[in-house]
């Protein structure tokens, strides 16, 4: 076994620091007076969550970071983290009108990391107010993102909510499973804590389905939510795969949360296999970590990779390598991984990759980190709910605007929903789930703390982010496709 | 090449830009610096009685990212003796024989006038100021604004002044008065040789809500102080415009208030001024911010085809006039240009809760995303029959050029108010009805 840790703690301390410095009060006053202030601002639409995005700049402006923060976190109980992990470049950001006058785009992340610190550093309750209860019970099911969403607006319509959480902490990936210099645990535990200030009851270390059966919780509670996420990494099925020092993604990433940072084992040439964004937090990681030498290995080319661009620059500049057109047949060692059988591949003529015939080759490497992406919970899910429908590639099935699921009383969001995506679409769709069981048990329709016609339209929230964030690159490459034209400047 | 020399009621200086009698107007040092920048003249800090100033002193009032939009003081005139005012004017003209400078000049009674423009003859001075617009600490003692605000006696003093003066006098003006021609004719009256204005308006810039003490701080106390800076050029070229367009003052006129750049400075030179005076500018940038005063007005007067500073002189008095002589029947609407709008959409929000609901959010109907709209995102269109040509959307509009005003053709006759006043009083014709 050689994987061991590599890194003193002081110069892990260094190596780990969050990746983006917190802005000073200058910085950040500079930063919001930038704000044109838009009207029905595509920042707000292009937020899946909906948040109030000029609104809280301008409250930035003018000292009130009280106001601020809690327009974030009105809209979404997770706006710390997210500020953090958000793809920022392809949501908000990416939709800033400032990029058409030929500027800079609105810093919108790292202003509202701005806001948030404020309220968590200074310990500020920005919601004194409890809801008065409204005698109904919700059981969510996952700690995650998704549970933490759903849980803040029940929490808030007077609903009485328990989360059973399988780990010995609520949050999720984003406690475990984020690179480190993005997102620290405590960040997001103090968002965990938030969600509790509100009287949600977050029971941890329980497994539903084995400490707790299903059926007694479906009897037990007027609606019940499943922000279960997913499953393990996916196999990469060659042999040698059980040898010692091959791991999953997120297994690696766990380490780098529950450990010392200095105790964290990992090897001295790495292979991350896949090319996704927790590929990349794993690379990167492996390499702060004191690895002398981190791989990815991507079985297509760099303009294929799932992995947003300014996460592969981070890779780049942490002077990971990339394999690109290669994959890996065969894991070699003895006990204990010492090489991997590699070969190239290329694109076919329908765009998929093909292996190169002869091109196999060895390469050390004494660490494998698997980072195929995550299993649907398929099993899981059947066993705990028989009935659930899920579609083909194993998502579970429901309404779009309420999250409701073919059993009546069972909602569902997040990963477990949506396949996979971001923090903030796991929020927003729990915030959905939440409006949609509060409707259903008879209460009123709710709508989000943004005037209607600020989402673009005076009768009714039809351009809302909440209800159809925009992704503006895919938006406008549809938008130019139908116009049969490309798109000027 | 234009030619930018200026000549004031008779003191002459190679540009029209002028160091105002100020902070930055203090000393030979300052004054020889700002003639090495490229300054045409300096009018020293107001000559008097030595007096004796507090800490703190100045304030501002910054609007967003932009600091010293409006500023204020409450520092008094010079507080150095006469006789070193005097001796240091007398330096610099000797150093700057073909530059202005100016001494500004400060005192009570008529011996004191006197003397003072006595010795300001015999240091060589070009021409004297007299400061009747001070609004903070001197006009608590009769002087400064409380001159300034009395035209009986701005006409006794001025009236002092002439009988000894050999050089050109101005009157400085105060604008804490509620008609300036009012003072501006009483100075013309008493024979003086031109006019400038305005000096710094009453003011508080800010409080501060911790110690709920107005600043400047003086240990748990302020005082109202004279403002200036950009923020007052409006009330300035309006002041300025009266006196200009007035034939009973008919002075030359040396303009103040909030010029930064030569853009401001060609505005007051085309609305009657014939040099212009800079502070605040310079105490916040230095004396260099000259060198594209002179570079930009020479630049324009060449586009414009002037070959002298002086043919700017005025042209734009005559194109203020009474409300009531403006036609009813002009009409102009907002127009947007898609190919510039970036979808912020602060037009339509100003239209409909600030002005007249003229301003409606629809699809984009086959006018293109222009440089970055959203896809499914509503965009303005311009309501032709409820916009009344305010402007305001085009104010708002933070890009250059994407919402301009253009003329619609109503095909009635000019008719102003007067006019429509005289004509429904004849019957000549019905009256226009009330806005819905």
């Amino acid at each position: 076994m050689t994987l061991k840790p590599r890194i003193t703690a002081e110069a892990a301390s260094q190596s780990m620091a969050e990746i983006e410095p917190k802005y000073r009060p200058q910085e950040a006053k500079v930063e919001a007076d930038r704000c044109l202030y838009c009207f029905d601002a595509p920042c707000i639409m292009a937020c899946p969550t909906g948040i109030d995005i000029p609104g809280f700049i301008k409250k930035i402006a003018t000292h009130n970071l009280t106001g601020a923060a809690r327009v974030i976190l009105e809209s979404n109980i997770l706006g710390a983290s997210c500020a953090r992990v958000c793809p920022t470049s392809v949501l908000c950001e990416g939709a800033c009108v400032m990029l058409d006058r030929d500027e800079k785009p609105i810093k919108i992340g790292r202003l509202q990391r701005y806001a948030t610190d404020h309220v968590f550093d200074n310990k500020i309750n920005v919601f004194p107010v409890k809801a008065r209860p409204n005698g109904r019970k919700a059981a969510l099911i996952g700690g995650g993102p998704a549970s933490l969403g759903c849980a803040a607006e029940l929490a808030r319509l007077g609903y009485q909510v328990v989360i059973f959480e399988k780990k010995p902490e609520a949050g999720g990936l984003n406690t475990y499973g984020i690179a480190y210099y993005k997102l620290t645990p405590e960040v997001s535990l103090a968002e965990v804590n938030l969600v509790k200030s509100l009287g949600v009851e977050i029971r941890t270390g329980i497994e539903v389905g084995k400490d707790i059966a299903m059926d007694k919780i479906l009897a037990e509670y007027d609606a019940v939510f499943l922000g279960v996420g997913l499953g393990n990494t996916l196999k990469l099925d060659i042999p040698g795969e059980d040898k010692q020092g091959v791991v999953e993604a997120l297994e690696f990433i766990d380490w780098i949360h529950t450990r010392p940072l200095h105790q964290v084992p990992v090897g001295e040439r790495v292979a991350v296999i896949g090319c996704g964004n927790t590929a990349i937090d794993a690379v990167t990681q492996a390499k702060r970590l004191g690895a002398k030498e981190a791989t990815i290995i991507y079985r297509r080319g760099e303009e294929d990779m799932p992995a947003y661009e300014y996460e592969y620059e981070i890779a780049k500049k942490d002077g990971c390598a990339f394999l690109f057109h290669t994959a890996p047949v065969e894991v070699i060692g003895n006990g204990s991984v010492t090489a991997l059988k590699l070969v190239k591949t290329r694109n076919n003529a329908e765009g998929k990759a093909e292996v190169v015939p002869g091109s196999e080759f060895t390469k050390e490497f004494d660490m494998v980190i698997k980072a195929l992406g995550q299993q649907k919970q398929v099993s899981m899910l059947k066993k705990l709910v028989p009935d659930l429908a899920l579609d083909k590639a194993g998502r579970v099935v429901c309404d779009a605007q309420t999250g409701q699921t073919n059993v009546e009383k069972v909602f569902v969001g997040g990963d477990a929903r949506n396949g996979g995506r971001e923090v903030v679409n796991a929020v927003a769709e729990g915030k959905k789930a939440a409006r949609g069981i509060h409707a259903w048990l008879g209460g009123q329709v709710t709508a989000g703390p943004v005037q209607n016609s600020r989402l673009g339209n005076k009768d009714g929230i039809t351009g809302s982010g909440f209800d159809h964030p925009a992704r503006v690159p895919e938006l406008e490459a549809a938008y130019y496709q139908s116009k049969n034209e490309v798109r000027h400047g | 090449m234009a030619d930018l020399s200026v000549n004031l009621a008779g003191i002459k200086s190679p540009n029209p830009f002028w160091v105002a009698s100020a902070p930055p107007a203090n000393t030979a040092y300052q004054c020889h610096r700002a003639f090495e920048a490229g300054w045409g003249g300096v009018v020293w800090k107001t000559i008097g009685d030595p007096i004796v100033n507090v800490s703190s002193r100045y304030s501002s009032l910054d609007i967003g990212g932009n600091r010293m939009v409006g500023f204020n003081n409450i520092e008094l005139i010079s507080d150095r003796s006469p006789e070193t005012n005097f001796r240091e004017i007398a330096e610099c003209k000797k150093r700057w024989p073909n530059h202005a400078v100016i001494a500004s000049l400060m005192t009570d009674t008529r011996e004191n006038w006197h003397d003072y423009m006595k010795r300001s003859v015999d240091c060589g001075a070009d021409g004297v100021e007299l400061n009747f617009g001070c609004p903070h600490g001197m006009c608590e003692r009769g002087m400064g604004s409380a001159v300034g605000q009395n035209p009986d006696v701005i006409e006794a003093i001025v009236g002092w002044v002439m009988e000894v003066a050999e050089i050109p006098v101005i009157v400085k003006l105060t604008p804490n008065i509620t008609d300036i021609t009012r003072p501006a004719r009483a100075a013309k009256r008493a024979g003086a040789d031109a006019i400038s204005l305005i000096n710094t308006i009453n003011s508080i810039t800010q409080v501060n809500l911790d110690n709920f003490c107005p600043e400047p701080y003086v240990q748990g106390y302020s005082t109202h102080g004279g403002y200036c800076g950009p923020a007052v050029k409006p009330i300035a070229l309006n002041m300025l415009q009266a006196c200009a367009s007035d034939p009973q003052v008919g002075l030359p006129i040396s303009g103040i208030g909030g010029i930064g750049n030569w853009k401001d400075a060609a505005e007051f030179i085309a609305l009657g001024a014939t040099s212009v005076q800079v502070c605040t500018a310079i105490m916040h940038y230095g004396f260099r911010i000259v060198e594209d005063m002179i570079d930009g007005l020479n630049d324009y007067l060449d586009k414009k085809g002037m070959a002298s500073v002086n043919e700017l002189r005025g042209r734009a008095v005559k194109s203020v006039d009474k409300w009531e002589t403006l036609n009813l029947n002009y009409k102009r609407i907002a127009d947007i240009n898609y190919d510039k709008c970036i979808g912020c959409n602060l037009c339509y929000i100003a239209c409909e809760d600030g002005a007249h609901q003229a301003i409606d959010l629809v699809d984009e109907g086959g006018r293109g995303l222009g440089p970055g709209r959203l896809p499914g995102k509503k965009i303005p269109q311009i309501n032709v029959e409820h916009c009344v040509g305010c402007n305001l959307c085009s104010l708002v509009c933070p890009v250059e050029h994407c919402i301009t005003m253009v003329d619609v053709e109503t095909k009635k006759p000019h008719m102003s108010w007067k006019e429509y006043q005289t004509k429904l009083a004849a019957g000549e014709i019905e009256r226009i009805p009330a806005h819905p």
